[in-house]
């Protein structure tokens, strides 16, 4: 059969429209589908990976084969910055920015595991970042011994530490946020 | 003298070209406009076809007649901006400014790479870019306010506000992974120069989809693999590739089929591996893939010389001859010239040229050539012209 549209291709695309119980049925070759947008399934591609992880996660998937509810994963759960909660973060398969990650924390960490068989980042720490990450898990130390000078009542190292912690930390900020 | 001769050569065998395009179109009862040689209308063509032509279509780099390309893709963001999914227009131009204010800082690191805003191409354009796989079917199909960054020989691109504010891609011919990875990685540093990346001590780098979190690294080859496919050795193959956290696609991304025995295999998993075991899990398998594949084509050309010779001359005979070609059947058929070339059994085509082709007969760039949009059965007609016009 030809398709009813361009007349020169066969028709591979069989398109049932029912439009107030009123049924058309038309034949037309892939490329006038594709011309008249009738192959673009806005979820087409998304739908399944976005219906993994609702099911992943325990969410109900509107439309979706029913997966038995998990009532472990909180509905309130939102993200302080973008406003995202967590069954939509289901529903779209994304995250809406990098602070929803801290937001969804722990209820996203099973999903981690499930999609890469691991939850540790062990690639590569950008430069400026991580010298960041690096002061700071020295400033932590140096925050513990001060805590420990100042029991021993060792005021004169504990002011030291002080200076030393202050310094660290300015420094963290002023270099940290070029774009805040 | 003899550099005048050659000069004026290619221009006169254009003009043949056309004029037994013209032939053509008259016959496919397309209207005739335009078709008066002039010269600047020729320049604009060769320009075209010019920026058609990428790096990786040189089919050059190492085991060139099985790797077509390999490909490191890293997704990162910036921190504090939502992502581009669920960004408004302004916050996305901010993502824009903060890129373009980095190239600008960064001036000897990005030296003769500039911003194609994408909103302010056409839409034949925008389709150009990814059928040369620098921009994602997302960015080609909705006019967002999205962008990419072009190094000139198009090795390097960093996409704007795909799906992620920076996506930072090497794409280069053969199998290269090794390079690719530390190149990409180089511009990465680059980036993170000027922008604070949104990024983890436990998960590393911060994406919009679970997916990508971790290293945010995408690392790709593409292969052509007829023999396999002849053999019908493809199938527990592509099953086995599964197993080891690596996917099949189409070449043209998700949903796309393989077609010609052109197919793409990357990883799946970003999370908990360093970059090196990642891209060298991908290049193993692609090593033992070469090795199948050459098998394969031993052993096929042991046992159906003459089948093979005789599938090669006939594709070449349709490509040269036809009038009107599908995109789906030309990229068969191209894949069929290509097995006669790579096994000897046809001479005088190059491989750029059956690379090239691969990407000029796609829609976008058929239109983009042609200079307006073209219905599919015009496409036919001019996907079938320019083979002509390229086949030696």
């Amino acid at each position: 059969m030809l398709c009813q549209k361009c007349g020169q291709k066969t028709a591979s695309v069989h398109l049932t429209r029912i439009i107030n119980g009123n049924k058309s049925e038309t034949y037309i070759c892939e490329d006038c589908a594709r011309e008249n947008g009738e192959l673009d399934f806005p979820l087409e591609g998304k739908f399944p990976l976005y219906q993994f992880f609702s099911s992943m996660m325990g969410l109900n998937v509107p439309g979706g084969d029913a997966v038995a509810p998990v009532p472990a994963t909180d509905p309130g759960l939102q993200c302080p910055a973008c406003g995202l909660t967590y069954p939509q973060f289901g529903q779209i398969g994304r995250f809406g920015c990098d602070r929803c990650y801290e937001a969804f924390g722990s209820h996203v960490l099973p999903l981690f595991r499930r999609l890469h068989g691991n939850q540790k980042h062990l690639g590569k720490i950008p430069a400026r970042a991580g010298v960041n990450i690096k002061a700071r898990k020295k400033i932590e130390q140096l925050k513990l011994e001060l805590q420990q000078k100042v029991m021993a009542e060792a005021f004169e190292e504990a002011a030291e530490l002080r200076d030393k912690i202050r310094d660290l930390e300015q420094k963290l900020t002023a270099g940290g946020e070029p774009d805040a | 003298m003899p550099e005048e001769k050659e000069k004026e050569q290619p221009g006169r065998k254009a003009q043949e070209q056309r004029e037994q395009k013209k032939e053509t179109a008259v016959e496919g009862a397309v209207p005739p406009q335009g078709r008066e040689m002039d010269p600047d209308v020729l320049a604009v063509e060769e320009k075209r076809l010019a920026e058609i032509n990428s790096k990786w279509m040189e089919g050059s780099g190492p085991e060139g007649e099985i790797v077509i390309s390999s490909r490191v893709r890293l997704a990162r963001n910036i921190k504090g901006l939502p992502f581009p999914p669920l960004a408004s227009d302004e916050q996305r131009k901010k993502v824009l400014a903060v890129a373009e204010r980095v190239l600008a800082e960064q001036k000897d690191c990005f030296a003769g790479m500039e911003m194609i805003k994408l909103n302010e191409v056409t839409p034949i354009y925008r389709q150009v870019l990814l059928e040369k796989h620098l921009i994602s079917p997302l960015q080609a199909r909705e006019n967002l306010v999205s962008g990419l960054i072009l190094r000139a020989d198009e090795v390097i691109s960093i996409m704007v506000n795909e799906e992620d504010h920076f996506r930072i891609q090497c794409l280069l011919p053969g199998l290269q992974l090794d390079r690719a990875w530390e190149e990409a990685s180089c511009y990465d540093d680059y980036l993170e120069k000027g922008i604070d990346y949104a990024f983890d001590e436990e998960l590393g780098y911060l994406t919009a989809c679970p997916t990508n979190v971790g290293t945010g690294l995408r690392a790709s080859v593409m292969l052509y693999l007829p023999a396999l496919v002849l053999t019908g050795q493809i199938n527990h193959i592509l099953a086995a590739i599964g197993q080891v956290g690596l996917v099949v696609r189409g070449i043209y991304g998700e949903g796309t089929e393989m077609v010609g025995g052109l197919c793409q295999v990357s990883n799946q998993i970003t999370l908990g591996q360093s970059e090196e075991e990642i891209w060298h899990n991908l290049y193993s398998v692609t090593r033992q893939l070469i090795n199948q594949e050459r098998k394969g084509r031993q052993q096929l050309l042991n046992e159906q010389r003459d089948k093979l010779a005789d599938r090669a001359g006939r594709a070449y005979g349709i490509l040269k001859y036809a009038r009107l070609l599908g995109s789906q059947e030309a990229m068969q058929l191209i894949s069929d010239v290509r097995l006669g070339v790579d096994l000897g059994l046809l001479h005088d085509v190059p491989v750029s040229t059956l690379n090239r082709l691969l990407v000029l007969t796609r829609p976008g760039c058929l239109q983009y050539l042609k200079g307006r949009p073209l219905n599919p059965y015009e496409r036919d007609l001019e996907r079938a012209a320019r083979i002509k016009q390229f086949l030696p």
